[in-house]
């Protein structure tokens, strides 16, 4: 079953826990500067968190000249082969989201891989901002909310 | 080894020099960061009883060992210092993003030493710190400041700075990060003033490394199921903030009203928690890594229309039933003045609460004030608030708190305040435990150095009665120890409300990869606590000073459920000092000085 990240910028409240869980979880250490998810803070209470949308048609993919991006054709998650890896940064030019970022200390690409399918960022985000969910339920999930709304509305105009 | 860095900054503000030290590994283990290390730190190398304001006082600004990790709500650190306001050993604990960026950066801690002569500024990105000129930034606010830090430095620093109020002592000026989060009690903002030092930039992108990875998720997996199953932690505080404590107070006849004169607030539901939510809020907002996330993105409208962050309860009570205020928008707009000038919302709102009984009995009049100052004066406030932080006409006066200015004016009974420092917003008549807090609290009058609310109110971990005294010295003893604890691990004391001592050390164990138990946990608390104790001893405080203000005593409690109690402090002490192996006045014994490993304390 292909699972996907769902972010819900709404019910973020920025308190970073996923760049940590992100940290924690591919390099062992508690490392925002590594993370590959990033909580943006706005005004107003505003947060959005970025990570990876695992592009069908990925740039990053698309730009890497020693093919060290590879898609995982089971999940749909696009991964980096370290050892393949030569350090160009062409993948971080053409992300159009700054969704792929360099490890100036590993000397590698890093970008969000799902965790191996069990993504800590969603885990323990304390208010479901971030969910794992199936890309099925995900889309139904939002289109169900959305209909909520339009519900809400057409009964205003009653 | 993991969770702390291993690394303190030293700077010399005299001698203009900045030079990197190894931690002392052994006091970390047995003092755990922030607020006790912070204090060993500087009993060791600050004598006795120096001037706060001058040279010889340091200014330490301290992170724990969970501070920037994954543990529960650990964007905490601490600024330790002799208070002004008190001449107590201070600690003031902060949120938002500042701390844990100083450990990414490379540093668990920072020791100011000495004065600048002129304004500078700290400026550090991962292993470089320098000292730069300030004299630019002098007199500007706290957010003009930090906007001007952040468009000459790099954009995702992180600043924590005074504002004009620290700049002029003002002997409860705060010390605000992240442009809203303060440490805010007992002037630790006119201490760097006095240093003139203006602010600290920081950048860093290097990690905190983690002990035992398996364990350190173990244990925090544990507490975020503890912190989501509990009401207060899951529900009333991300819902309402804090100041969901307002009408809860006001329900149980504890709410202090116009300066401690009553204790119940006939209109107290207009600036509660559920009215800011709904009437000025625009969402919540957490601390750096808090699953609670208690903060409120507010406003206020009108003739006081402003913006920012908060109000807090205790400020939200200081500025509106303790002033005998219930108008939402001055309350929050006193709050946001404060925060943009650098004050301390609770001693700021009870001055002014002592400033308008004076003013009501006659003991000082329109000449001296140059505004109408009786309770309920609402414009009066707002000036005068912005008055004490330019130190400007009567705002002078304010400025050196209730204490010296009833002293003053021939009231020093109008102060409420423990060891010079006003109490926050919990009557210590309604509720016993929490005025024993009051009074042997190591910092003064304050709520969050053994927050027996918890029991006593929230029914947390269980419910006790607030009337009873029998089991209160033990219990204000165990929130102390724990509190001291937590505060140097650096957690927010609001996990406390979901985590006991067991899961805390989990998660220190995890983080540091030094198998803490939870007894060792309260422990470290217990030998902090007594280590704070014997600064103040030192310096002159005894047992007459664990007290509260006469009011507590012989005026019981007006009107509402409450009506009629007094404070029993002087009942419950005795047996308090009993708990903590204190002989009968109140000095901690050499043998529970030896079991708590501070006998290289035993003599000062």
């Amino acid at each position: 079953m292909e699972m996907i990240l769902v972010t819900s910028p709404e019910k973020c409240i920025g308190c970073g826990t996923c760049e940590l869980a992100c940290s924690l979880s591919h390099n062992g250490e508690c490392r925002p500067a590594i993370s590959r998810v990033n909580v943006f803070r706005f005004d107003k209470g505003n947060n959005v968190p970025m990570m990876c949308f695992q592009c069908e048609e990925a740039a990053c993919m698309a730009v890497c000249k020693t093919k060290a991006l590879v898609r995982d054709e089971e999940t749909g998650v696009v991964k980096v082969e370290e050892d393949k890896c030569i350090g160009c940064r062409m993948c971080v030019m053409a992300c159009p989201f700054g969704n792929i970022a360099f490890d100036r200390v590993a000397k590698v690409a890093i970008k969000c891989d799902h965790c191996d399918g069990e993504p800590l960022c969603a885990e323990f985000c304390p208010t479901a901002a971030i969910e794992y969910l199936p890309a099925d339920t995900a889309t139904l999930n939002r289109k169900k909310a959305f209909s909520a709304k339009m519900k809400q509305a057409l009964e205003e105009v009653k | 080894m993991a969770g702390w860095t291993e690394t303190i900054l030293r700077v010399n503000l005299t001698e203009g020099t900045v030079k990197k030290e190894a931690l002392d590994m052994e006091a970390a283990r047995k003092y755990l960061g922030c607020r006790g290390l912070g204090v060993y730190y500087y009993m060791k190398e600050v004598k006795p009883g120096v001037d706060p304001l001058g040279p010889e006082n340091n200014l330490i600004f301290s992170t724990g060992v969970l501070t920037g990790t994954m543990g529960s709500s650990t964007g905490r650190y601490e600024v330790v210092t002799r208070a002004p306001l008190n001449g107590t050993l201070a600690g003031s604990n902060s949120g938002g993003y500042w701390g844990p960026e100083l450990k990414y950066a490379g540093y668990d801690m920072i020791i100011f030493e000495g004065q600048s002569s002129k304004p500078v500024y700290l400026n550090i990105y991962n292993g470089t710190a320098e000292l730069c000129d300030a004299s630019g930034l002098w007199g500007k606010t706290v957010p003009e400041t930090t906007a001007a830090l952040l468009a000459k430095h790099d954009p995702d620093a992180k600043v924590t700075c005074i504002g004009p109020a620290g700049e002029n002592k003002v002997l409860f000026a705060s010390v605000m990060n992240d442009d809203h989060r303060a440490a805010g009690r007992s002037g630790v903002g006119a201490v760097m003033g006095s240093k003139n030092l203006k602010a600290i930039v920081v950048r860093g992108t290097k990690g905190v490394k983690i002990g035992d990875k398996d364990k350190f998720l173990a244990a925090v997996r544990a507490s975020k199921k503890l912190l989501k199953e509990n009401a207060v932690t899951s529900g009333g505080l991300p819902a309402f903030g804090t100041n969901v404590l307002v009408n809860i107070l006001n329900s149980v006849g504890s709410l202090p009203t116009r300066n401690f004169r009553e204790s119940h607030f006939e209109t107290a539901d207009k600036v509660g928690g559920e009215s800011l939510a709904a009437t000025r809020m625009h969402k919540n907002k957490a601390c750096a890594f808090c699953s609670i996330g208690c903060g409120r993105v507010a406003w206020s409208e009108g003739k006081y229309a402003g913006e920012g962050e908060g109000p807090e309860y205790e400020t939200v009570w200081s500025f509106g039933p303790d002033c005998g205020i219930d108008n939402i928008d001055v309350v929050n707009k006193a709050n946001f003045i404060c925060n943009e000038l650098g004050l301390d919302t609770i001693t700021m709102g009870s001055t002014m609460a002592a400033a308008m009984e004076l003013y009501e009995t006659g003991a000082i009049g329109k000449d001296e004030v140059g505004h109408e100052l009786k309770f309920g004066s609402e414009e009066a406030l707002i000036a005068l608030v912005e008055a004490t932080a330019y130190r400007k006409g009567f705002g002078n006066e304010l400025a050196e708190g209730s204490f010296r200015l009833g002293t003053k004016y021939g009231h020093p009974e109008f102060s409420m305040t423990a060891k010079k420092q006003e109490m926050p917003a919990y009557d210590p008549r309604g509720i016993q435990g929490i005025g024993l807090n009051y009074a042997t609290s190591n910092r003064g009058g304050c709520h969050v150095r053994g927050y027996t609310i918890s029991p006593e109110i929230l029914g947390l971990p269980e419910k006790l009665d607030q009337q009873s005294i029998v089991e209160k010295p033990a219990w204000v003893k165990g929130f102390q120890d724990l509190t001291a604890a937590v505060d140097s691990a650096g957690m927010c004391l609001f996990t406390t409300f979901a985590l006991g001592a067991p899961a805390i050390a989990d998660e220190i164990t995890g983080a540091s990869g030094i198998e803490f138990t939870g007894d060792e946990v309260a422990l470290a608390g217990e030998r902090i606590y007594n280590l704070e104790r014997l600064y103040n001893l030192s310096v002159g405080y005894t047992k007459a000073d664990d007290t509260l203000p006469d009011r507590m005593f012989n005026a019981p409690i007006s009107s509402g459920p409450m009506k009629g109690n007094v404070s029993r402090v002087p009942e419950m002490l005795p047996h308090y000092y009993e708990a903590r192996g204190w002989d009968e006045n109140g000095v901690p014994t050499p043998e529970r000085l030896e079991s708590l490993g501070l006998r290289e304390f035993m003599t000062i």
